[in-house]
């Protein structure tokens, strides 16, 4: 159990501040973050553990937000049904992005390029398919009441999003300690010497493609969901997929708070930002981009890396 | 007559216009420690990469454990039980030796805690045991070494190849690793290892074999391949075995 305790009390101290968050934009705020978290817990699995970066995540998120809409808003399925089916979609088409992009032997800034690639052609297709509604994008009906997994007020949503960031942390930790866990971190590491020890470095990768993108899938279903809304520049437009990256690589590549912290804390500075600079358009990316060469110069390791290193000094001092 | 553990048949490796390894047949029995000698650039770190799979040869086969594993990749070999370490270390910079030798070890051992245990285990053998916490980035060269040794033993190979894990260790470094050597073999792995520390070649090995641009050019006993004139050309150059012979061996 204790190396699942570390998640218990921040799982806790989530909870506690969920229940503080009354305020309609306080929670509101929440929300959007922790969906980021999530999406942010996908991203770090294929790219903090296994070293993947992918660049186009927002096709995982875009497809799961748009089977979540489409499903109900077009075939009138129900709506966890539909959320699930998202999720699933999300996977599959991490299956298909994954084995195209490894079976091709695609590395590195390869790989980046050809997921931001994927990404874009999925915007491009959603913004004139007809089944997406097109430029209009999909609304689902709104009809707040528990069996359509629509709630009155943020709370709700908020509770949810925390259980399955919870989860995901959970998930995280469990991969960590796993023998996939070390393959992936050893594939990231160096993949000649990994592959000469038995691992199966293609499988290992598309395993984590999958979870990656289910992950992440969950959040854009979820997003679907709270705003039902969708269109092509919500799910599938590059701000997702930033977002998702940010957030573990401002809070600590590879580890499993790291999502978590980095969204907690983009999304603080980009709400102290907008009480500074107004509502300029454009300034959370700025803000973005200055913050990340911040934390790449200062704390490759993010802010849970600097904190562990804060506390770390400070014992060492005391003793 | 027991079957061979490995077997190459007409094995040829060319990078571009360089032909690497040039047409190797080779027979290997169960069991012993060979050597593989050679000037550098002869070619033996590629002979590795072909018999391990890290490198795919362009005529020719492998055969390993009665099995033809010419098309099988790198860790499908290491399933069948080859094992190997790198020339150039190539530890996981990120991982502590402990998490590095567990990779090793999960091939055989799916349980985390089993792994971690066995790994633990094979680096306390060559000589890493008081360090299994440390990054593995930080280790020196001799320990770099011992890990890939562990790494690629934690495997629980039936044939293991050695790449020069001698080269750029002291003397009594080099002494401290012959006993290791000796002792895998004695619990039956099959051990090939490349050399440039001669005495050492001569204490394990039973059996060598000598490259030189790409081709086998001697075998036998380390004593006689190592008075075989040919061989002693492949170092020195063209005409050393007669200077030498003569007993000069200058100019
Ligand atoms: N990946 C590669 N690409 C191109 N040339 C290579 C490669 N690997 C080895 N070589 C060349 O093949 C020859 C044999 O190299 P190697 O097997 O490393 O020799 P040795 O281990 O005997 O010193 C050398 O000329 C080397 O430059
Ligand atoms: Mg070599």
């Amino acid at each position: 159990m204790r190396p699942y305790l570390s998640i218990v009390i921040v799982a806790l101290a989530l909870a506690a501040l969920a229940s503080l968050a009354h305020s309609n934009t306080l929670a509101n705020s929440l929300v959007t973050a922790t969906i980021i978290a999530l999406a942010g817990y996908g991203w770090n699995l294929l790219g903090g553990y296994g070293g993947q970066y992918s660049f186009g995540h927002a096709a995982f998120f875009g497809a799961a937000a748009y089977v979540d809409a489409v499903a109900q808003a077009r075939y009138g399925v129900n709506a966890y049904a539909a959320f699930v089916l998202a999720t699933a979609a999300a996977a599959l088409v991490g299956v298909v992005i994954g084995y195209l992009s490894f079976r091709a032997g695609l590395r590195g800034s390869y790989f980046a390029l050809i997921t931001l690639a994927f990404a874009e052609v999925m915007r491009v297709l959603a913004n004139a398919a007809g089944i997406t509604g097109g430029a209009a994008g999909t609304l689902i009906r709104l009809a707040p009441s528990p069996s359509h997994f629509q709630f009155v007020g943020r709370q709700p949503y908020l509770w949810i999003v925390l259980v399955l960031v919870t989860l995901a942390m959970i998930a995280t930790r469990a991969v960590e300690r796993s023998r996939f866990g070390a393959y992936l971190v050893a594939v990231r590491e160096n993949e000649a010497a990994a592959r000469a020890l038995g691992v199966d470095a293609l499988r290992v990768k598309l395993q984590a493609i999958v979870i990656s993108a289910a992950l992440t899938g969950l959040a854009g279903a979820l997003y679907a969901q709270y705003f039902l809304f969708v269109d092509a520049s919500i799910a599938f437009g590059p701000w997702i997929s930033i977002e998702a990256l940010a957030a573990p690589i401002v809070g600590g590549l590879g580890t499993v708070f790291g999502p978590l912290v980095g969204a907690l804390a983009l999304d603080g500075f980009g709400e102290a930002a907008h009480a500074v600079a107004g509502r300029t358009p454009g300034i959370e990316l700025a803000l973005y981009g200055a913050l990340l060469v911040l934390v790449v110069a200062v704390a490759r390791d993010g802010l849970q890396g600097l904190a562990v290193r804060f506390f770390a000094a400070r014992r060492a001092g005391a003793a | 007559m027991t079957a061979p553990l490995l077997v190459l048949e007409g094995l040829t490796k060319r990078f571009g216009g360089l032909t690497a390894i040039d047409g190797v047949s080779l027979t290997l029995p169960c069991g012993g420690v060979t050597g593989i000698i050679g000037p550098n650039g002869a070619g033996k770190t590629t002979l590795f990469s072909l018999i391990a799979g890290s490198e795919r040869a362009n005529t020719g086969r492998v055969l390993f454990d009665g099995g033809d594993v010419t098309r099988l990749p790198a860790n499908a070999r290491a399933v069948r039980g080859i094992g190997r370490t790198f020339q150039i270390t190539q530890p996981f910079a990120g991982m502590s030796v402990r998490e590095n030798v567990a990779v090793g070890a999960y091939l055989r051992h799916a349980r985390r805690n089993d792994a971690l245990a066995r790994a633990a285990e094979i680096a306390e053998r060559v000589g890493l045991g008081g360090r299994l916490d440390a990054p593995a980035a930080s280790l020196t060269v001799s320990a770099r070494k011992r890990l890939e040794v562990a790494r690629a033993l934690a495997t629980e190979p039936k044939l293991l190849l050695l790449d020069e894990i001698l080269a750029g260790l002291n003397p009594s470094e080099v002494r401290e690793f012959a006993p290791v050597v000796r002792a895998l073999s004695a619990q039956g792995i099959t051990v090939m290892m490349i050399e440039h520390v001669m005495h050492a070649v001569m204490n394990l090995c039973a059996h060598l074999y000598v490259l030189a641009e790409g081709r086998l050019i001697a075998q036998g006993p380390p004593a006689e391949v190592t008075r075989d004139p040919l061989v002693i050309e492949s170092y020195l150059g063209k005409g050393a075995a007669a200077r030498l012979a003569r007993g000069g061996g200058h100019g």
